[in-house]
């Protein structure tokens, strides 16, 4: 097998076994649920084959494969990966058998519908990841929210038609405005390289180039489409409704992967692209950033929801992740690249719970539950796990992360005050107030409702899932250069790239 | 006699249309089968049409004394023409019967209508134009009002006659003034002249009332008031043909006429162009929000269409050009399939028109609402469909001709125009069904949106081949 070829492989496995999932037979359920479990087991081999092979001593993108697609306009099928999406790609391919695991009961009609649209997304999640062509970066991009629109809109919760019209618009939006950016770039690096161009290698060495003012525009219109989709303060308020009428795969796959795309494209585009003006802007991003860390965590400790308490959560780590990036750092960007993996495992996992025992109960009320350790103690010590790992316990995954951002943001030149790191630090004892209260009322005390005696732990297929994700909570924990050392070049390259001064060429 | 020959070919489809036609009066007038034959009898028609023109797109030549132009540019627009008509006439072998009345001449006059668009798409000749318009013009207006016994149809067809008739006065008394100020209706004598004459006050009125009429047919704001009633009152597929065909003949007709005005020698109506594209966009999008009627919100979805087309025309470059024509290949075929299934969904006597028939649909009818769901998506702009690409590529033009606002101004038209499209999607898959009612399935329909769904997908993932044809051409 031609390793070039193997990325392909992982991006279209998903979209065969969609195709061939529409000549099943809908009254077949397990069937397809077991069809759809197969291919994405086999796209994560796939992808885990590009891990063994792929070298982490080498900055640039490996496994690159460019066809020519639309000659007229010199944009090709241009994939690769380098350390800052491998690590994303691995957690994409490994995330999503997981939640079709975890929806296995709790899918039960039109399953192959559910099934075909999970692994849709999958293909747009992949390609957002691998593409090196920002025509083709921006066709997965939009591509992958038709699926999760109507994952949402079909098997969400009871206001799931606003959520998923809300989150539809709202991404539509950004995404538009990034779209005039991306033309205008490949029209004004005509005047450079000479002819109309997407492809990002050839963009790496037009756009720093730029003159200042072009490059705040730029870097304006993109950083607004991946600030709603990560999403950054103030531009949260889709996420809330989304994650909480999601069903529960929705949401897993929402917060693991689907608000890393956000934080992709600022390190993946934004920083390499337009250097200049991110290191203007960065001061007022991390602001917005460490706004969002204390603002999600002050109003996740409110929640009476146990979804929207994780989903708040969510603003408030995204926000580590940004203000990790823009302190531009070694460390931060590391730290960020690491919680963006470790956020996708830990939400994921209180997603997942959170799913588990709404199955059972049918409520997500906090003030219902109360005193679970006796009757589910499986599930109690699940959750404990979670949220420490969500919290940043040293020793599970989430204290790596945060380290790593609080120490690279506090020496960060580019942000040159302590405060950022002094504000942001508070995030993380706020995170130890609402997981660990939440805990403290729903496991602990005496059961408020009678209903609650007679729930059952969690079964195997359950366990599996969970487990699944300790492993990997546990690693990087334990041991996270594994994975560090994925990243380190890339990342080195990124901040050489921003630091390296650019001859001015004048772009309109 | 080569040369005749040679012209004889390049005018076999024209030929072939024409032969059609009388043999299609014949039909209708002896054969007591005619119902079941005419469409059929179309439908081959078209595809020899179609398809001839397409294989032999690369010969040009210009016949008939400088009139005419086949090949190239109008070859495109032919194949999209008897394409778009072909599957205008599968789609209503039973929609016809569904609407009350059969007439023979409705086929007949969808074959006519063609004819006319043929001529306008290559015309070299203002005089071609203009006897292009006028056939495809009232055979339109016929065809509006085919249904007699409805009064909402009689509403359309006059509606659409008396500011058709109105509009025509604009091009005619347009094209009056231009071979006044140019002595001369050739189109290349006239284009050969715009250096000398971008300062001629008669000449330049000349072009704008021109333009204002075919702004009429385009259904350009503010020149959009007969389309939605129009659309609403006349059959589902003829107001599918109006808003694909006649979109594009008019279309075809301003690129074959005025594209030496996109090599830069008459500026000055590029931005009368670019605020029309504005208004048009922005109030087709804001407008279609507020409908209830699946027909109107087509309508003015369709004039949205059309401003993001003039983008293409106000950007003045021959990426711009190429766009249209992208576009509006796209634009015919997306278009189609979405009025087509709303011709399947639709009951007797007009019923189930409301978009509030369309709830539960997913349960009623898997199969439509799946397409119907590519179609809005595909008007609506969203990759990997081909509505994206058309995009894509005239904001390309806009950026390069410098007019970024405008493109900016198209991208939040798009935004908005995105809630109205899935709100169709909303009530197919996410709301119970209310109404009770069962769709009819119509087996040409199907096959005809099928058609449609393909060429969306397949224009939206291997657009290069098409692109790089057009662009051959200019």
């Amino acid at each position: 097998m031609d390793t070039n070829q193997l990325l392909t492989y992982v991006l279209f496995t998903p979209l065969i076994g969609a195709m061939l999932l529409l000549v099943f037979q809908r009254e077949h359920e397990q069937e397809i649920r077991i069809f759809g479990l197969a291919i994405s087991i086999i796209t994560f081999i796939l992808s885990l084959m590009i891990f063994a092979k792929f070298e982490s001593l080498n900055p640039g993108f490996q496994f690159v494969l460019k066809i020519p697609w639309i000659t007229n306009l010199n944009i090709s099928y241009h994939v690769g990966v380098d350390g800052l999406s491998m690590l994303l790609l691995l957690l994409t391919t490994f995330i999503t058998p997981l939640t079709l695991l975890s929806s296995w009961k709790s899918i039960n009609k039109k399953v192959k519908e559910f099934t075909f649209f999970m692994l849709l997304l999958e293909v747009g999640m992949i390609g957002v990841f691998v593409s090196l062509d920002l025509f083709l970066f921006y066709v997965f991009w939009e591509a992958m929210l038709i699926p999760m629109y109507f994952i949402i809109g079909i098997w969400g919760g009871e206001r799931r038609i606003y959520a998923s019209v809300k989150f539809f618009l709202f991404t539509m939006f950004g995404s538009l405005l990034m779209l005039v950016a991306i033309i205008w770039l490949a029209v004004s690096a005509g005047g450079v390289v000479g002819h109309f161009t997407t492809d990002l290698i050839e963009l790496y060495s037009v756009g720093p180039a730029a003159a200042k003012n072009f490059q705040n525009w730029m870097f304006l219109a993109f950083t607004l489409s991946f600030a709603i989709k990560i999403p950054l303060f103030p531009l949260h308020t889709w996420l809330p409704d989304a994650h909480v009428e999601a069903p529960t795969a929705g949401s897993i796959i929402l917060a693991a992967v689907l608000l890393k795309m956000g934080t992709y494209g600022l390190l993946r585009f934004c920083l390499p692209l337009f250097p200049d003006a991110a290191i203007t802007f960065a001061p007022y991003i991390s602001v917005l950033a460490v706004i969002g860390i204390i603002y999600g965590a002050l109003v996740a400790m409110v929640q009476k929801d146990m979804k929207k308490l994780v989903a708040y959560s969510s603003v408030s780590h995204l926000g580590f992740i940004v203000l990790g990036i823009f302190a531009m750092t070694q460390e931060s960007i590391q730290g960020a690249v690491i919680q963006m993996v470790n956020h996708g495992l830990s939400t994921g996992a209180l997603f997942f719970l959170v799913g588990v025992i709404y199955e059972r109960t049918h409520t997500r009320e906090i003030s219902e539950y109360g005193g679970l350790a006796k009757i589910v103690p499986v599930f109690s010590a699940a959750l404990l796990i979670a949220s420490l790992s969500s919290i940043g316990l040293p020793g599970l995954n989430g204290f790596i992360g945060e380290f790593l951002i609080l120490l690279g943001s506090f020496k960060s030149p580019v942000l040159n005050s302590w405060g950022f790191t002094v504000f942001a630090a508070s995030g993380v004892i706020f995170s130890a107030v609402y997981l660990l209260w939440m805990y403290q009322r729903v496991i602990f005390g005496v059961v408020k409702n009678p209903k609650m005696e007679k729930i059952t732990d969690m079964n195997a297929r359950e366990v599996v899932v969970f487990a699944s994700l300790l492993i990997f909570i546990v690693w990087i924990g334990v041991y996270p250069s594994t994975f560090l050392k994925v990243s380190d070049r890339s990342i080195a390259r990124v901040i050489l790239q921003v630091n390296t001064p650019h001859p001015q060429v004048d772009l309109k | 006699m080569l040369n005749d020959i040679q012209e004889f070919y390049s005018i076999l489809p024209f030929i072939i249309l024409g032969t059609g036609i009388l043999i299609s009066v014949l039909i209708e007038m002896y054969s007591s089968n005619s119902e079941r034959i005419l469409p059929w009898f179309s439908i081959i028609i078209f595809g020899v049409v179609g398809f001839y023109s397409l294989f032999n797109v690369n010969s040009v030549s210009v016949i008939m004394q400088n009139m005419l132009q086949t090949g190239g540019i109008p070859n495109i627009f032919i194949f999209i023409f008897s394409f778009g008509a072909a599957i205008t006439c599968l789609l209503s072998i039973d929609y016809i019967k569904k609407y009350g009345v059969y007439f023979g001449e409705y086929y007949i006059l969808i074959q006519i209508s063609v004819l006319g668009m043929m001529c306008m798409a290559g015309a070299k000749d203002l005089l071609m134009i203009f006897l292009g318009l006028e056939i495809m013009s009232v055979s339109f207006y016929a065809l509006a009002g085919l249904n007699r016994r409805r009064l909402n149809a009689n509403e359309a067809s006059l509606k659409y006659f008396l500011l058709g008739a109105f509009a025509t006065g604009f091009t005619v008394y347009g094209i009056a003034l231009i071979y006044g100020a140019a002595h001369s209706t050739s189109i290349d004598i006239i284009t050969a002249q715009f250096p000398v004459m971008s300062g001629n006050i008669l000449f330049l009125a000349g072009v704008l009332l021109f333009f204002i009429g075919f702004s009429f047919k385009i259904a350009a704001f503010p020149f959009h008031m007969w389309v939605p009633d129009v659309y609403q009152g006349s059959a589902t597929t003829i107001a599918g043909l109006f808003s694909t065909g006649g979109k594009a003949a008019a279309f075809s007709a301003i690129i074959a006429s005025l594209s030496a005005l996109f090599g830069g020698s008459l500026h000055i109506f590029l931005p009368y162009l670019a605020v029309i594209s504005l208004l048009s966009m922005l109030f087709g999008s804001i407008v279609a929000i507020a409908q209830d009627n699946i027909k109107r919100m087509l309508a003015y979805s369709s004039i949205a269409h059309a401003g993001y087309l003039i983008i293409g025309l106000a950007s003045g470059n021959h990426i711009g050009i190429t766009g249209v024509v992208f576009y509006i290949t796209a634009y015919t075929f997306m278009n189609l399939g979405a009025f087509g299934i709303v011709s399947m969904i639709e009951g007797n006597d007009e019923t189930n028109l409301d978009i509030n028939s369309y709830a539960g649909l997913s349960e009623k009818s898997p199969m439509l609402a799946l397409l119907l769901s590519v179609f809005m998506f595909a008007l609506a702009g969203i990759p990997p469909f081909a509505g994206f690409f058309g995009k894509y590529y005239v904001f390309i033009s806009a950026i390069k001709a410098n007019i970024t606002w405008l493109a900016v101004i198209g991208v939040i038209s798009s935004a908005i125009s995105v809630y109205f499209y899935i709100r169709i999607v909303v009530l197919m898959y996410f709301k119970e069904s209310k109404s009770e009612f069962t769709v009819q399935y119509s087996n040409t329909g199907l096959l005809a949106v099928f058609i449609c769904f393909l060429i969306v997908i397949l224009l939206g993932i291997v657009p290069g081949s098409i692109i790089n044809l057009i662009s051959s051409f200019l």
